[in-house]
């Protein structure tokens, strides 16, 4: 469709024109005229909602909401234009079947072997090798072997020694969906464990003595606590309302030894509104500070999210000042209880802290225990209502720690936001389905790629430069502020208003720091390449490279952080109207001054670095989406320039 | 006056001090004319803690049988908790505080006692003359002059001796202009724009009334400072509504009929109790320790501040944005022309000029800006947030100039010389301070209070090398450009450094900055050696070379 007008979202006056593609893949928009041409590419399975608003004279507007919170509003000259791209949106941002999704299609030139090598980055069974199970208490039971207890549980779970077969099994029946009581993460240290499973079907008085033992055999695998917590980490409320439907939670009686604590979080439906909620505050146009707040406050966000860390650090403090284990479960204890096991190994374990160390526990705790990422992230068409920011949640949770301990972490915010992106975008298949089983089942590691990998081969972009693997704060466990600590938790506009540069601070510490320590390398590495050359001129005075090495020394000049200076200067004005200097006739009211005073839209209107795409020419390079080692496909609005470009050519 | 007279008990012995993220310490606690001292006797960890009165907001006192609790709330928001034990010993110390932290009279303060330890390299007093400033605009432009109308602070009280006004008005039309002028505040120059010899003056109210009188000299002042052909904008830093009730109080603003090359913009920037208001409210929130505390946001929200900071920094971004982007010249005022108008010229300098951002143009701008200007400081900061006594001129006016200024520094965090710290230490020497700087309302009551004599200056401290170094921002790459500032609300950020200092464990963001300065240091001494290595080499190489040419 040409002569498409993209809006800038935050004033409705600047607009560009350009033409709209569709492709089996992306929504592409391409300016005209300039001489970049710059393009601003959507994947369709980013695509949340889209809206047709009320034609005007001057076309037909396309309101498109994307999971990466990007915004895109377009106005297509021709309504009946806009109403065909409307409905091809429609049906193409919600296939049915999984074999439509991008990651299927997706091919980033790698061949057989290092696909798979890429699906061997991250490996659970390593990883509780690293944790220390097996060992005297816990084994790894084959009793979900073919899934035959438990559909949603992988194949392989770790489970106290002492608890047979028939236990596991009597428990399973007990619980949930026959998520039965399973390991999550081992302290070395102290032997104490957090473990999981989904609530136990006791309705108003039922009981199951296999469940009691599992539960029994829970606490005998730490010897050196007398009991267990188990944590319900749904509102006592929703709990008690379970027990109607012949769910609910424990009784304290029934068990022996245990304490158990009520932590509200909110459901699912509870965060989906929220979410909505906040969205709504942040797509506000020149909100007032206090339109903002209110809002913040209203949507409730950040007192879910301090729900979930308070949720964490109460495990995490049982776990590792305690030295007591714990039995997490919500409802099905896929959502709220892979959240707290996640910030709780989080706190506890440096381990995950690392850049590898949180990919394997995004795999331990999410993937393989059936976080239902097709439903929860709607990936493929469905319940609208199964649709919830469950890991956006998690991920948030671990910025505000990184805020709080700047040094503790070994990746930056732009993982975090480049894995937000991919849980939405299906470029990988790592997330996809709602369990291992239908993974194996769809044969993802043959047909797909891993998203670890491309992470990881781009590593060196994802680095918190603040990091050091030495560090005090790296030793172990965290210690967050409890209560009242609500002024801690922030605003993360740098997600929620991503592609709203203008917004955010104009230079960067972390890049600043980043390519300060790249230098760095340089001048150690040069350092050495002197220093041997000055051993050897030393060591014999005849030498005859020195036409070459003088040519060495110029290429390796150093370097200056000139590109950082650019960064800073995207004028931002703060008035449109203030370029025509309107005369008017002294006879009119000292109102009219008015006309002068500044709206608050016009205040960030002209920003010419509010689209989503970089902008060479207000020198603002768009850093955080650009990788210096020019390899693989980046998360973002401007992936047109790399390989997802075969795609779009192919397609 | 003997402050002994007022120390009672002058030392109290196992007193147990309380403060947040510190464990309970006991110790001795010492009262002089100037301080509060509390050091503590345990060997592994000796420490001591020196408390000036003057910093002291307010002091409650409680008693649970014979063991008193004074509770000590500063201006620097931080509150510390003794226990001591002995009702009377407990009533006097508390009534001493109360006393020795309410003197009224200036020169009881400590900066006329406090005896520097450190050797005075330079004299602060000197450091920032106008004189200096107009030679630098001379270079430059030959539009303006330096006029000494005010010698003697004859014509305006809140002027300095000296100011920079255009070459085209004689004193005598200055005299005239000063009647017409709320306090005598004639338009001076603040700022002027190299990139493209556009002004920035700023004035107080006129005093137009409700029959709108006029002042030829005024027009001739204001029209004198274009250039020809060039427009300029007025920016009233009160609503219209505000600025248009003004008249009825003899004050108001310039009629664009008589003033034909401007445009007027009004902006509502608050005042006063509005603005202290905030602080306490603010402070309250932040303070708050109590576990049910989900309505943070609320609460932020209602005390305002941030309103108030985006207020400013956005009227600031308007005149830089006139000045810069219309190539137009501006006119700041308010009604007295010592707040907010102060808050907007400095800020805008900030914006505009890149040597505002190194350390020593900082402080210039400080005392250019805020100190010779007239800002009247020991009225603003008498008291902060906690205190009872409510007076009418206290207003965190220059606190909010110095958040604005943290907000441009986070979004900009490259281009400034100093860092955080910088703005936190003038933020406590402006309500309590051993040096001199901050005394007194205007130039003509420091002149006669005769502080550079008397007293040190705060510039003669910090710009000592050792000093220095604290307030330095390891990560600086000047930057010769205009910086513009984001102002939306998820832009601007509650200022933790300052509000949330006491209620937030620092450990882990102080080990980020040392950490930050650790990988900016470890690269100069690489690069350093590199240097060194690659003469070496280079001279043996050319040394070798003139060998073989032999």
């Amino acid at each position: 469709v040409e002569n498409v007008r993209l809006l800038d979202r935050l004033c409705s006056r600047k607009a560009v024109l350009g033409t709209l593609y569709l492709t089996a893949t992306h929504v592409i928009f391409v300016e005209n005229g300039s001489e970049t041409r710059k393009e601003t590419w959507v994947l369709h399975s980013q695509i949340s909602s889209i809206e047709k608003q009320a034609t005007s004279a001057t076309g037909c507007p396309l309101l498109i909401r994307c999971k990466n919170f990007q915004v895109i509003q377009l106005v297509i000259p021709q309504e009946r234009d806009c109403h065909d791209v409307y409905i091809s949106l429609l049906r193409l941002a919600r296939p049915v079947k999984y074999e439509e999704l991008y990651c299927f299609s997706f091919n980033p030139k790698l061949d057989k072997e290092e696909r798979e090598q890429g699906w061997k980055l991250v490996d659970l069974n390593e990883e509780y090798n690293r944790m220390g199970v097996p060992n005297n208490y816990w084994q790894i039971c084959d009793v979900n072997r073919d899934y035959r207890v438990c559909d949603s549980y992988p194949t392989e779970v770790y489970v106290p020694k002492s608890a047979t077969a028939h236990i596991i099994v009597g428990s399973s029946k007990f619980r949930s969906r026959r998520r039965f009581p399973a390991l999550s993460y081992y302290s070395k240290n102290n032997n104490a464990s957090i473990c999981r499973s989904s609530q136990p079907l006791s309705g108003f008085s039922a009981r199951c003595l296999e469940d009691e033992q599992m539960l029994q055999a829970i606490r005998k695998a730490n010897p050196g606590s007398d009991f267990i917590y188990v944590v319900d980490t749904r509102p006592k409320l929703n709990a008690m309302a379970n027990r109607a439907a012949g769910k609910g939670y424990e009784n304290e009686d029934n068990y022996s030894n245990i304490k158990f604590q009520f932590i509200g979080i909110e459901n699912i439906h509870v965060m989906r509104n929220s979410l909505q909620k906040m969205l709504e505050v942040c797509e506000l146009k020149s909100p007032s500070m206090s339109d903002f707040l209110w809002g913040l406050e209203n949507s409730g966000w950040l007192k879910h999210i301090k729900a979930i860390m308070d949720a964490g650090i109460f495990i995490a403090k049982a776990v590792a000042e305690e030295g007591v284990s714990v039995l997490v479960h919500c409802s099905d204890g896929w959502d709220r209880t892979a959240q707290v096991c996640s910030v709780a190994s989080l706190l506890l374990d440096p381990y995950y802290r690392t850049m590898k160390g949180f990919m394997v526990l995004i795999e331990k705790d999410w993937v393989s225990f059936g976080h239902k990422f097709n439903h929860r992230y709607g990936n493929l068409d469905g319940d609208p209502k199964e649709i919830s920011p469950v890991i956006d949640q998690f991920i948030e949770c671990v910025w505000q720690l990184m805020e709080q301990f700047p040094c503790a972490f070994e990746f930056n915010e732009r993982f975090l936001i480049h894995i937000q992106h991919h849980i939405y975008s299906c470029q990988f298949g790592n997330f996809l389905c709602n369990s291992q089983k239908e993974r194996r089942e769809l044969k993802i590691q043959e047909r797909t790629y891993s998203l670890w990998a491309h992470l990881w081969k781009n590593r060196a972009d994802y680095l918190n430069p603040l990091y050091r693997s030495d560090h005090s704060q790296n030793q172990g466990t965290l210690h967050p502020q409890i209560a009242p600590c609500n002024f801690l938790y922030k605003f993360w506009s740098g997600m929620y208003n991503r592609f709203e540069k203008g917004l955010h601070p104009r230079q960067s510490v972390t890049d600043y720091l980043m390519a300060v320590k790249e230098e760095t390398q340089q001048l150690e590495e040069e350092l050495e390449v002197l220093g041997e050359r000055l051993a050897n001129l030393q060591k014999s005075q005849l030498c005859d490279d020195k036409v070459e090495s003088k040519q060495q020394d110029e290429s390796k000049q150093l370097r200056l952080f000139t590109s950082n200076n650019s960064l800073a200067n995207t004028p931002q004005e703060y008035s449109n109207d203030l370029k025509s200097f309107p005369s008017r006739s002294p006879s009119q009211g000292d109102e009219e001054d008015s006309a002068l005073i500044l709206t608050q839209d016009n205040l960030k209107s002209s920003d010419p670095d509010l689209s989503a795409n970089s902008d060479q020419e207000s020198g603002v390079e768009d850093l955080s989406c650009r990788s210096p080692s020019g390899g693989g496909c980046l998360p973002s609005e401007d992936s047109g320039k790399d390989s997802d470009e075969a795609v779009f050519l192919a397609g | 006056m003997e402050f002994a007279e007022l120390i009672k008990t002058p030392r109290a012995d196992n007193v147990v001090l309380h403060r947040p993220f510190h464990e309970a310490v006991e110790g001795t606690l010492c009262l002089t004319g100037h301080h509060l001292i509390f050091s503590s006797r345990r060997h592994d960890n000796a420490e001591e803690l020196w408390l000036l009165h003057s910093n002291i907001d307010s002091c409650e006192k409680r008693f649970v049988g014979s063991l008193g609790t004074i509770v000590i709330k500063c201006k620097d928001l931080r509150i510390i908790q003794l226990d001591i034990p002995g009702m009377e010993e407990c009533l006097n110390i508390a009534s001493s505080i109360e006393v020795l932290s309410t003197l009224d009279s200036v020169t009881l303060l400590y900066p006329f006692f406090y005896r520097p330890m450190f050797e005075v390299l330079e004299d602060g007093w000197r450091s920032f003359l106008p004189d200096q400033e107009f030679e630098l605009l001379s270079s430059v432009a030959d539009e303006w002059r330096l006029s000494c109308v005010n010698k003697e602070f004859s014509v305006c009280a809140s002027y300095p001796p000296v100011v920079i006004v255009p070459k085209c008005i004689t004193d005598e039309e200055l005299r005239k202009v000063a009647m017409f002028r709320h306090g005598s505040r004639f338009p001076v120059l603040s700022y002027y724009h190299k990139k493209n010899g556009m002004i920035m003056m700023r004035s107080s109210q006129p005093l137009t009334g409700t029959n709108g009188r006029r002042c030829k000299e005024d027009e001739k002042l204001i029209n004198a400072s274009l250039r020809p052909g060039k427009r300029g904008y007025i920016i009233d830093t009160r609503s219209l509504n505000v600025a248009q009730q003004a008249r009825a109080k003899g004050g108001g603003f310039e009629q664009e009929v008589h003033y034909p090359q401007w445009r007027r913009i009004h902006k509502g920037i608050e005042r006063f109790n509005i603005l202290q208001e905030s602080l306490i409210k603010l402070v309250e929130a932040c303070n708050d320790q109590s576990h049910n505390m989900d309505r943070w946001l609320s609460k932020l929200e209602a005390s305002n501040w941030l309103t108030h900071v985006k207020e400013i920094l956005t009227t600031a971004c308007l005149a830089a944005q006139c000045i810069d982007r219309e190539g137009a010249s501006v006119l700041v005022h308010g009604t007295e022309g010592t707040d907010s108008t102060l808050q907007v010229t400095s800020l805008a300098q900030i914006i505009l000029d890149p040597r505002c951002r190194t350390i020593r143009g900082f402080e210039s701008l400080v005392v250019r800006e805020w100190l010779q200007a007239g800002h009247p400081f020991q009225q603003r900061c008498a008291q902060s947030a906690y205190s009872n006594s409510k007076q009418k001129w206290e207003a965190p006016v220059f606190l909010l100039f110095l958040d604005c200024v943290w907000q441009i520094l986070r979004q900009f965090p490259c281009s400034f010389e100093f860092n955080e710290q910088f703005l936190i230490m003038l933020f406590e020497h402006a309500y309590a301070s051993q040096f001199g700087t901050f005394l007194g309302n205007n130039e003509s009551e420091r002149a006669k209070l005769k502080l550079p004599q008397k007293t040190m200056s705060l510039w003669s401290w910090v710009n000592r090398k050792e000093e220095l170094r604290k307030f330095q921002n390891p990560i600086y790459e000047a930057n010769s450009l205009v910086i513009w500032p984001a102002v939306a609300p998820q832009s601007l950020q509650l200022w933790a450094g300052v509000f949330l200092r006491w209620n937030r464990p620092s450990q882990y963001l102080e080990e980020a900055q040392e950490e930050m300065v650790k990988i900016i240091q470890y690269n100069k001494e690489l690069q350093d050696k590199v240097k060194v290595l690659r003469r070496h080499l280079a001279e043996m190489e050319a040394a070798e070379r003139a060998q073989g040419h032999m």
